[in-house]
């Protein structure tokens, strides 16, 4: 089995739209989080195969830093979280709907 | 493997290219199920597995200390976070709601909006599948290094500014979970 | 010899580890635990199974392999197997790559080094197989559908997250003097430099024994699974052998933090001052049983904690933690790279900085036995001596 680029922007694509997927489509906002982080994933799944395709190191230095990014994202959006349900009781996205809080 | 480069063949083949099937397959398998998943400590650990898989997959290609930091931010930081705070908050949600909110209509509208324009320079762009010159991908100033040294070199010498920003942005980021997570004065009776 | 090929040794290497390391933990481990304990507490300890009681793992295995396997009835199935599990595969995983000794000769030609793999980025590996283990916690409390569970999974959950970060911050100063993150090349490096990283590196070693005391649970933070108030924490509900399961990853642990210490500071398989002239009797001892040795003793520390030290209350746990180990980790990292750009290109600075250490730590012990005795005496002189009389009789 020889793999070529192509596979790997295939694989990148569809985690891409199943993490775009849960965005949108659920209702839980932990999981709507967990699908942010696998779209951060299909984006550095295609800076390594770059990097290694192009012999170009900068791609993985990228993709370390969209891991930075998704660890203070994950952190910013539990926060966020824990003061949601402090304020409404659920982790529903749906019922956050007012500003005032 | 490292015969394969040198003679300018493609880069995944033989038992590392099934490899990469077999982890494709189970990283997509896991991320559906991240998303299927009704209940969240189990889309946690869907999750968990996909970012151990997408970290095998870095180190299939030569990545290892992306793959070693993956592994180290995500399984070992992130998710313990997440899972912290599923467990403070899961026991009391009502279970009875559904999992699903009634925006296919809206997610199956954007599915060819991204769809389109993929398959198009999938088909018309021709990407290289041979790495132009394997040994600069590890070199520094001429010196075959590590994968590790040679990302640090890169990171630290070109790239020291966003490197900066990058722990600027930290910073904020603590800062802020820290404000948001903490009760306001007037919550406490 | 056609069948001794590397990649046939390392399969055996392989097996092994997975075969030995549990075996050690059962045998020599949990009885020298047990006895040791014994021997502080004034008291004999398990004697009755075998001579002196050597046999002791062995009936303790039997007793858990046949107890009952209980499930909670309302506990989710998978993951409550699932726990267990996880906690113990990151630890043997982790062996892999600990170098145990140089190449030995097993035939003519063939010769093999006492190591599985050495990877180039060695101690990062080590650092993210072993984060994992945590899961094996987290989810056997969520899983047992109990509250005191629960409670032990969270507490654990929290004190492995903030004691992760001073254990990679300490190892990061010392990856300064390393340049390497592959393990053998740290230990050979010790050996190029003649000097054990644990001198310049004293305060990272200190730093990171205390942190990894504090990531596998044990006294004086044992918090996740405290008797006195929550049962026993995240493993009550586990019966068995998942039970045996919680406790080899809890013991498998203790050996890798105890095999990366003596690596990383403590010069691996090298004899203690093996390049001093008058010392040189010292590599008669095979490098494999120096290596086990030193292991050994950093297991008698975790053991010598548990049956010396106060528990931590959970907020100052999480003081000690945030408050005084990052803070020092991160002052560390700048002392450990002045001492090296104080001398660019080569190493003095790092020998300076140890015996700066090394004196910086004697004056320390020397103010404290002080202030012990000052405090003795202070103490006696303030008593009328009848007093002391009655309440030893009280």
């Amino acid at each position: 089995m020889t793999i070529t680029i192509n596979h790997f922007l295939i694989l990148s694509f569809l985690l891409f739209a199943i993490g775009f997927f849960g965005v949108l489509v659920r209702r839980n906002f932990l999981t709507v989080l967990m699908s942010i982080e696998l779209m951060l994933n299909a984006v550095n799944i295609n800076f390594i195969a770059f990097s290694r395709r192009l012999s170009d190191l900068t791609g993985q230095v990228f993709s370390v830093f969209v891991i930075t990014i998704a660890a203070g994202e994950a952190a910013i959006g539990l926060a966020l979280t824990i003061s949601l349900f402090r304020q409404r009781k659920t982790l529903n996205v749906e019922e956050a709907n007012t500003m005032k809080g | 493997m490292g015969a394969a480069e040198a003679a300018g063949s493609a880069l995944l083949t033989g038992v590392a290219g099934w490899l990469f099937v077999g982890f494709a397959l189970l990283i997509l398998g896991t991320a559906i199920a991240v998303v299927w998943s009704k209940n969240p400590v189990h889309s946690a650990l869907f999750l968990l597995a996909s970012f151990l898989l997408v970290a095998c997959v870095f180190i299939l290609e030569e990545a290892e200390f992306v793959g070693a930091v993956q592994i180290l931010v995500y399984a070992g930081g992130i998710m313990v976070l997440f899972l912290f705070v599923i467990m403070l908050v899961h026991q009391r949600t009502a279970a009875g709601t559904p999992a699903f909110q009634h925006q296919w209509d809206i997610a199956l509208l954007l599915l060819p909006v991204f769809l389109i324009p993929f398959l198009y320079i999938l088909g018309t762009e021709k990407f290289t599948d041979i790495a132009r010159n394997p040994d600069a991908f590890r070199a520094v100033a001429g010196r075959v290094i590590g994968n590790t040294e040679a990302v640090s070199w890169l990171m630290f010498r070109d790239y020291l500014l966003p490197f900066e920003v990058a722990s600027v942005f930290l910073l904020v980021a603590m800062i802020g979970a820290v404000v948001l997570g903490k009760r306001s004065f007037e919550k406490v009776d | 010899m056609k069948i001794l090929t590397p990649t046939f040794l390392t399969y055996v290497k392989v097996l092994l580890i997975v075969a030995v390391v549990p075996a050690i933990v059962g045998f020599v481990i949990v009885l020298a635990e047990r006895r040791i304990m014994g021997f502080m507490q004034v008291r004999l300890g398990p004697n009755r199974v075998g001579p002196k009681g050597t046999l002791q793992g062995l009936a303790d295995l039997l007793k858990l392999v046949t107890k009952e396997d209980v499930t909670p009835a309302r506990a989710e199935k998978f993951v409550h197997f699932l726990a267990p599990v996880l906690a113990v595969i990151p630890a043997l995983t982790a062996l892999a790559v600990i170098p145990m000794g140089p190449s030995i000769r097993l035939a003519r030609h063939v010769s093999t080094p006492l190591w599985v793999a050495d990877i180039n980025i060695g101690l990062l590996f080590l650092l993210a197989i072993t984060s994992i283990g945590v899961y094996g916690i987290i989810l056997g409390g969520w899983a047992s559908n109990n509250k005191y569970s629960m409670l032990g999974g969270l507490r654990s959950a929290a004190q492995l997250v903030s004691y992760e970060v001073p254990m990679g911050l300490s190892l990061v100063a010392v990856l300064l003097m390393t340049r390497s993150l592959s393990l053998v090349e740290i230990v050979m490096r010790q050996d190029r430099m003649q000097l054990w990283f644990v001198f310049p590196g004293l305060l990272s070693f200190f730093l990171y024994f205390v942190s990894g005391v504090a990531e596998t649970n044990r006294n004086p933070f044992d918090l996740p699974e405290a008797e006195s108030e929550l049962v026993s924490g995240f493993n009550t509900e586990y019966s068995g052998v998942k039970f045996a399961f919680f406790f080899l990853g809890e013991y498998a642990a203790m050996i890798i933090i105890s095999c990366v210490a003596v690596t990383v500071f403590f010069g691996g398989w090298l004899p203690p001052f093996g390049h001093v002239k008058a010392l040189s009797f010292l590599h008669i001892v095979p490098p494999f049983l120096w290596f086990l040795a030193k292991v050994g003793f950093f297991i008698f520390c975790y053991i010598w904690f548990r049956s010396t030290f106060p528990r931590y209350r959970f907020d100052q746990l999480m003081a000690l933690g945030w408050k005084w180990m990052i803070p020092l980790s991160l002052v560390n990292i700048v002392i450990v790279a002045l001492a090296i750009l104080w001398t660019p290109g080569r190493t003095d600075g790092l020998v300076r900085l140890g015996w700066l250490f090394g004196a910086l730590f004697l004056l320390m012990f020397f103010l404290a036995k002080l202030r012990q005795a000052l405090a003795r005496r202070d103490r006696l002189a303030s008593e009328p001596a009848g007093t002391r009389q009655s309440a030893l009789k009280a």
